[in-house]
């Protein structure tokens, strides 16, 4: 239930259990500034997880005092932003046609476009390195797969509503896909087992 | 090094410590013992600090030699437990001879049993923890008929007495979920009214409950959100889950209520088949 929801207050606190704190907030971009403020603050939490509209505390071991912390951020706050990292693409997608058709373009159209937006890793989901790239205009959205295949090499560069992701290994999956790419998005070995993670900024590059 | 031979896998059996934290956000899941007050109670029977690993045995059925003697402690899931043919007792510290055999039985009662060695398993950390994650199979892997592992060295003599708190099964405790305003004002009053029965496909991930669907009063999509251990997800066919150590860290489910980490061990125990009920925690009234 909520707890907090003033005009002045640009998010609203929703507890989650004893431990845990959901704050909902106006949009993705909110929500990734939120997360930034809270690691930049050094909030105390065992996670700081943005989601598409929220951000989850949890392993909060006070969540009163947390919600007086949360308080201090506006959505304007300053956050620095993140590394930009260029993802090589060679975009033979099976579903490039489809979305180009959807487009009112080509497959060169789709590539210069898609090729020409800076996205954001908005949160990351559904398997480790997942990310929810945040930048392609509303209005370029596809629907998902009706139904999803059943493997999805890793690399694969897809489109899901106005989100983009890259699959960073084989798994099923309802996304349409544009391109591949080599780029190793998780390796658990890396002191930064994620390439793409929450606020780093994307471009892809055709090659 | 002591080595742990694994003679017999049994049908799951994982490497677990306290699990992964601070990584949720790149889409790692915490992993851990599913029971995890039993998981400590044999770490604590064997002289290991809290964040040794031990070995979680799904359904029974491990047999392993080790080439050195060492201390061992079995709890959770209560099993026929031998040690070179011999029986010997569960929850308490046994000694298992250089080059003896442990055998566990099928359990009793309850799903996962605990297997703790002195020393703790000394297998590689992976992102800082030996905890096996069965979602992405992120840690150490899955451990297989023939797998070697090794021991480390034992920190402390076993600790021969030992009284946990007791277990008080029974409903498991809810608070109201992130989302309950996604339901009707009735639907966590309902769920706690409900005799829920535990689905075949539960597993680390999820206890899946056949019951009562509880009604939405919105159906639109839930865009992605973070997910915490002990959430009482609703998907759109009704049937309830409730997230365990393996879950996604995001889901697009409505929440309607979180299970009270104290009430959690219980679902490592209950069976496909067994009811299971929810009791609202007033504590949070």
């Amino acid at each position: 239930m909520p707890v907090e929801s003033t005009t002045e207050t640009p998010l609203e606190l929703r507890p989650v259990g004893r431990a845990a704190l959901l704050a909902e907030v106006s949009d993705s971009a909110a929500a990734r500034s939120l997360a930034a403020y809270a690691r930049a603050v050094g909030v105390p939490a065992d996670e700081v997880v943005p989601g598409a509209r929220t951000v989850l505390f949890d392993g909060v071991p006070d969540p009163g005092a947390l919600a007086g912390r949360l308080a201090e951020w506006t959505p304007d706050a300053a956050v620095a932003p993140g590394d930009l990292v260029e993802v090589a693409v060679v975009y033979d997608g099976v579903d490039l046609e489809d979305v180009a058709d959807r487009w009112g373009t080509d497959a060169e159209g789709v590539v210069a476009r898609h090729g020409g937006l800076e996205f954001v890793v908005a949160f990351c989901g559904f398997a480790p390195g997942f990310a929810y790239l945040a930048g392609l205009p509303e209005e370029y959205a596809v629907p998902r797969l009706d139904s999803p295949r059943s493997r999805v090499p890793a690399g694969s560069v897809g489109l899901a509503g106005s989100w983009c992701g890259v699959y960073p290994s084989a798994s099923p999956g309802g996304w349409r896909l544009l391109g591949r790419t080599d780029a190793v998005l998780w390796d658990a070995s890396r002191s930064e087992p994620a390439l793409l993670a929450p606020g780093t900024r994307v471009r892809f590059v055709s090659r | 090094m002591t080595t742990l031979h694994v003679e017999r896998a049994g049908s799951l059996t994982t490497v677990q410590d306290r699990g992964r934290r601070g990584l949720a956000h790149l889409g790692v899941p915490r992993a851990g013992p599913l029971d995890a007050p039993a998981a400590a109670l044999a770490n604590r029977l064997v002289g290991n600090g809290v964040d040794a690993a031990l070995l979680e045995v799904t359904w029974g059925g491990l047999e392993v030699t080790a080439d050195d003697g060492v201390w061992v402690a079995v709890t959770g899931a209560p099993v026929a437990l031998e040690i070179d043919g011999a029986e010997r007792g569960c929850d308490r510290a046994e000694w298992v001879p250089a080059g003896g055999r442990l055998r566990l039985g099928a359990p009793r009662a309850g799903v996962r049993t605990y297997v703790a060695l002195a020393g703790g398993i000394a297998v590689d950390p992976v992102l800082g923890s030996r905890a096996t994650d069965t979602l992405a199979w992120v840690g150490p892997p899955r451990v297989e008929d023939g797998a070697e592992l090794p021991i480390g060295a034992a920190v402390a003599p076993p600790a021969p007495l030992d009284t946990p708190p007791p277990r008080r099964a029974g409903p498991l405790r809810v608070w109201p979920g992130p989302r309950a305003d996604w339901f009707t004002a009735d639907a966590l009053e309902r769920l706690c009214a409900t005799a829920y029965v535990v689905g075949e496909e539960s597993n680390r991930i999820g206890l899946r409950l056949d019951g009562g669907a509880p009604a939405r009063v919105r159906d639109d999509e839930l865009p992605s959100e973070g997910m915490v251990l002990g959430a009482v997800q609703v998907p759109p066919g009704g049937q309830p889950v409730v997230l365990l150590a393996d879950h996604p860290p995001t889901g697009g489910y409505p929440v309607l209520a979180v299970v009270d980490p104290d009430d959690l061990w219980m679902c490592a125990q209950l069976r496909p088949g067994d009811e299971l009920r929810f009791r609202a925690d007033l504590r949070g009234a």
